[in-house]
């Protein structure tokens, strides 16, 4: 019995020590933000470091998956220590707001920098930077020409020649959600059912394994985020960059709806204690220093567009992008995942 | 009689325990009765068919793997003598120091079609593709492979210690009949050592069951990735609870068929007299071909990829490895030790209450507690900080209502609830390890104690510890090992500015950035390697301390 009563009382002791060791800093009057950010820790320290020099305002981060932010938001209600949360798609702030986490925001600096279409009408969340999904083509086997849009990526000419990512990644669901927008269910269900038939493989790991298939020879045409290709030309590795090289950006439906792109963005949590702070940190990302850094160091598109953009986003020229609204993203998600599993997209 | 046994404190204290371990895995189960509409209609009209072909087809293959690995790996290296055989001792437990969404990135990096070796040799032979056949890392047998690679030491591990443990007198008895080796270990060692195998094959597969980075990233189709699509994708808890509770039947399965071999294997040694095993000398040819599968199985499990990071970390070392990169390590390595210790103590408070108090509700309970091993951290995250989230909240609103003061959050948050989590995933391998280790304490052993007027105390520290000490440092070496390559719960429960080495590898990998990824990765595979030998030592040197006290 001894034994059975030390453990509680270790496990008190210990936890007390934890919680107290976690709590210290918060009681000096130490200007802070919690941040819960969906973007990786290397993807958005250096921007945190260089905000906390300018303001004095030091950034507490978790990082974590999105979907796994949203559920620990939503456990932890308006106790939570959360002040902001960062993702990297519009449709999960869309969730955040549908599920009552979010609160709106009235920022003259924020309405004046970011254009309409990339924040929420009410100020619930705002875009920071842009993220497009367009074709790319491996520059010595297929002719540009030959292109037009992602609905005509069905056509036979293409067969055995596609790579594309799982339909679990939510760039593919985005992408699906936004076609699902522009021609109705029953035609893209009968997309995806042609796409999966001009697969060249069965889709398998992420965005830059498919440009390194294509370069390999695997595929001809591939469906990935520019930033991959960005992040892959501007590697230290030499083999990674000349993989990339052999590859060019198609802009499809230029025609028409534009090609699809998200938003990364952030929101203001219902119940956050350092409203002021969250609110200057928001400000900040949307600055020109931040917005240079998205476009230079992590290949993304700033979502001013008063922004230089450095050469390797510049080699690819300009672009219109679909201009649905960012809502939609999130609302048609479940859909699509539905459609893609009926299409047998892996 | 038997149940007024089980209504003492004691009993009663495990039964609470039980209760408070498995609340995580309860809350996810409880969703079950959630209505989750026509999703249910959807999956298996769709998908669901090949969760469940590959997820069957994944344990049927790690099974065969590890067993023909593990199995064959400790009787060579416990019975046989070859050249590197007290090398390979415990060189062969290194794999286990190595994470399965690791060593798969790792081989996708050198292997995938666009990788330097498939790239080499369209290069040397001038190929383009489809000319040549190459076996595709990232599929089903990718991932069988991947897994059996990391898997097998769990039941090398458990296989060897029981092999070292037969009395060598059985082995001579068999000799002495004119069986050699090969007769030998089918007749005599393997149904011997058959409960610890197959305690060991059931660790390997529960892993297996739990895994999501490998199959996530070889695009395998299972349980465990349809949890998270369903989950997150349709944004139904209440299906991915029901996926979840789906996974659980396969655990029920293993847990029985694990119990059910057991029972029928009731072996004790009546002799006791130990001796230094005389191995069977292999010469020539075999002795060559020992050797071989040795280095094969060390150098794909370990070598191989430990090198390969080991270059890809030289590559990018000086822009990776800082000061916080120490803090990273300093956090991994105190959570991972903290949660052992508390692991440790919980299973022999738990194995002690089964031996004591025989009976179902004990017995019950300690399964229960148990349960959360094969399954994903990620869901037992879910079912952490749903409870947690919900006292802290309902404390706080008491102290607003009472005191006008809030709490906060008090546990949600905090490494109190990540410990936690561990201690949910990961009990059971301490408590298998320190159960099979118990069992091998015949109840006679305790008689003759008794006999001796031992007070119960005394039978503990004269007979138990000694002969545990073996059991209880594996158990505490595995939750280490296990909490240090731990990743989902970690990243979802953990607080403000804390990250561990696999936060770190994962994230970076997940961004596609392998080379980032490997200073990380590598020094969890470092940390991971001191226990690793340890164990190994300390498993021979349990077996010499007992001829030490079988001699005096």
């Amino acid at each position: 019995m001894r034994k059975a009563g030390i453990f509680p009382s270790v496990f008190l002791g210990l936890s007390l020590l934890f919680i107290s060791g976690c709590s210290n800093e918060s009681e000096n009057e130490i200007k802070e933000v919690n941040l819960y950010s969906a973007r990786i820790e290397s993807l958005i320290k250096p921007l945190l470091d260089e905000f906390t020099e300018e303001t004095g305002i030091k950034v507490n981060l978790v990082t974590g998956n999105a979907d796994e932010l949203l559920q620990r938001l939503q456990n932890e209600g308006r106790n939570t220590p959360a002040d902001m949360l960062l993702t990297t798609d519009a449709g999960r702030l869309h969730r955040a707001m549908e599920e009552d986490l979010l609160q709106p925001v009235e920022s003259e600096t924020l309405q004046q920098r970011i254009p309409s279409s990339y924040r929420h009408p009410e100020g619930y969340w705002f875009g920071l930077s842009l993220r497009a999904r367009p074709i790319m083509y491996v520059k010595d086997r297929v002719d540009p020409a030959e292109l037009s849009t992602y609905e005509a990526l069905v056509e036979p000419r293409w067969n055995n020649r596609i790579c594309v990512r799982s339909s679990s990644n939510i760039y593919n669901q985005s992408m699906v959600a936004s076609m699902i927008v522009a021609n109705g269910e029953a035609a893209t269900e009968e997309w995806a059912k042609g796409l999966v038939a001009n697969f060249a493989r069965s889709p398998q790991g992420g965005d830059r394994d498919q440009i390194s298939a294509a370069a390999a020879g695997q595929c001809d045409i591939v469906i990935a985020n520019t930033y991959y290709l960005a992040g892959m030309l501007t590697s230290n590795d030499a083999d990674e960059k000349a993989a990339a090289e052999k590859l060019a950006v198609f802009w499809p439906n230029q025609d028409d709806r534009g090609v699809h792109i998200n938003v990364s963005g952030a929101g203001i949590i219902k119940d956050a204690k350092h409203r002021d702070n969250a609110i200057e940190l928001l400000e900040f990302l949307t600055s020109d220093t931040a917005q240079q850094w998205y476009a230079e160091t992590n290949g993304e598109y700033p979502v001013r567009d008063d922004i230089e953009t450095g050469e390797v986003l510049e080699q690819w020229g300009d672009f219109r992008a679909d201009s649905l609204e960012m809502d939609k993203l999130g609302e048609f998600n479940a859909d699509a995942l539905r459609l893609m599993d009926r299409a047998g997209w892996q | 009689m038997s149940f007024i046994n089980q209504l003492r404190p004691y009993p009663a204290f495990i039964f609470v325990l039980a209760v408070v371990l498995s609340m995580p895995v309860a809350v996810v189960l409880a969703h079950v009765f959630v209505p989750s509409g026509d999703i249910w209609q959807h999956l298996s009209s769709t998908v669901l068919p090949d969760y469940i072909r590959n997820s069957l087809l994944l344990m049927l293959g790690v099974a065969v793997g590890t067993l023909l690995i593990g199995v064959t790996a400790a009787w060579l290296t416990t019975m046989c003598q070859f050249p590197g055989r007290s090398v390979f001792e415990w060189a062969l437990l290194l794999p286990m120091a190595m994470p399965a969404y690791i060593i798969a990135y790792t081989y996708t990096g050198m292997l995938d079609f666009a990788g330097p070796l498939q790239t080499s040799l369209r290069e040397w032979f001038g190929w383009q593709y489809g000319d040549y056949w190459f076996p595709q890392i990232r599929s089903l047998n990718g991932a069988v492979a991947m897994l059996t690679l990391v898997l097998y030491p769990y039941v090398y591990l458990l296989s060897r210690a029981a092999f070292l443990n037969q009395s060598i007198c059985v082995l001579d008895v068999s000799r002495t009949l004119g069986n050699g080796p090969w007769k030998t270990f089918w007749k005599v060692a393997l149904p011997l050592a058959r409960p610890a195998i197959i305690a060991g094959l059931s660790l390997a597969l529960m892993e297996t069951l739990a895994d999501y980075g490998t199959v996530q990233f070889f695009g395998v189709s299972t349980f465990t990735t349809g949890i998270f699509r369903t989950w997150f994708g349709m944004g139904s808890a209440a299906a991915a609870a029901q996926l979840a509770a789906g996974l659980m039947v396969f655990v029920f399965a293993l847990i029985l068929i694990e119990r059910y071999s057991r029972r029928k294997a009731r072996y004790h040694h009546t002799s006791r007299r130990h001796q230094d095993l005389r191995r069977f000398q292999l010469t020539g040819s075999r002795a060559f071909l020992a050797f071989l599968f040795c280095l094969f199985i060390l150098g794909l499990g370990f070598l191989l990829p430990a090198l390969q990071l080991l270059s890809w970390t030289i590559h990018v070392a000086d822009t990776v490895i800082d000061a916080d990169f120490l803090r990273l390590l300093v956090n991994s390595l105190s959570l991972a030790a903290f949660a052992a210790v508390l692991a440790l103590i919980l299973a022999l408070v738990m194995a002690y209450a089964q031996r004591l108090y025989p009976g179902k509700l004990v017995s019950g309970a300690v399964r229960v507690a148990g349960m959360g091993y094969a399954v994903p951290g990620a869901v037992i995250a879910v079912g952490v900080m749903i409870p947690f989230a919900w006292i802290d909240n309902t404390i706080d609103d008491l102290a607003r209502s009472q005191f006008n003061y809030s709490t906060g959050l008090l546990l949600s948050g905090t490494l109190v609830a990540v410990t936690f989590a561990y201690l949910t995933r990961f009990l059971a391998v301490s408590l298998q390890t320190v159960d099979s280790g118990l069992t091998r304490i015949t109840h006679s052993m305790d008689e003759a104690g008794r006999s001796f007027g031992f007070r119960p105390l005394q039978i503990l520290r004269q007979i138990h510890i000694p002969m545990l000490s073996a059991s209880l440092m594996t158990a505490l070496l595995l939750v280490f090992v296990d909490v240090l390559k731990e990743l989902p719960a970690t990243l979802i429960l953990r607080p403000f500015n804390f990250n561990t080495l696999a936060v770190k590898a994962y994230e970076l990998a997940s961004d596609e950035r392998l080379a980032e990824a490997a200073p990380a990765a590598l020094a969890i595979v470092i940390a991971g390697i001191i226990p690793v030998i340890l164990l190994s030592k300390t498993i021979t040197r349990s077996r010499k301390l007992k001829l030490a006290i079988d001699e005096n």
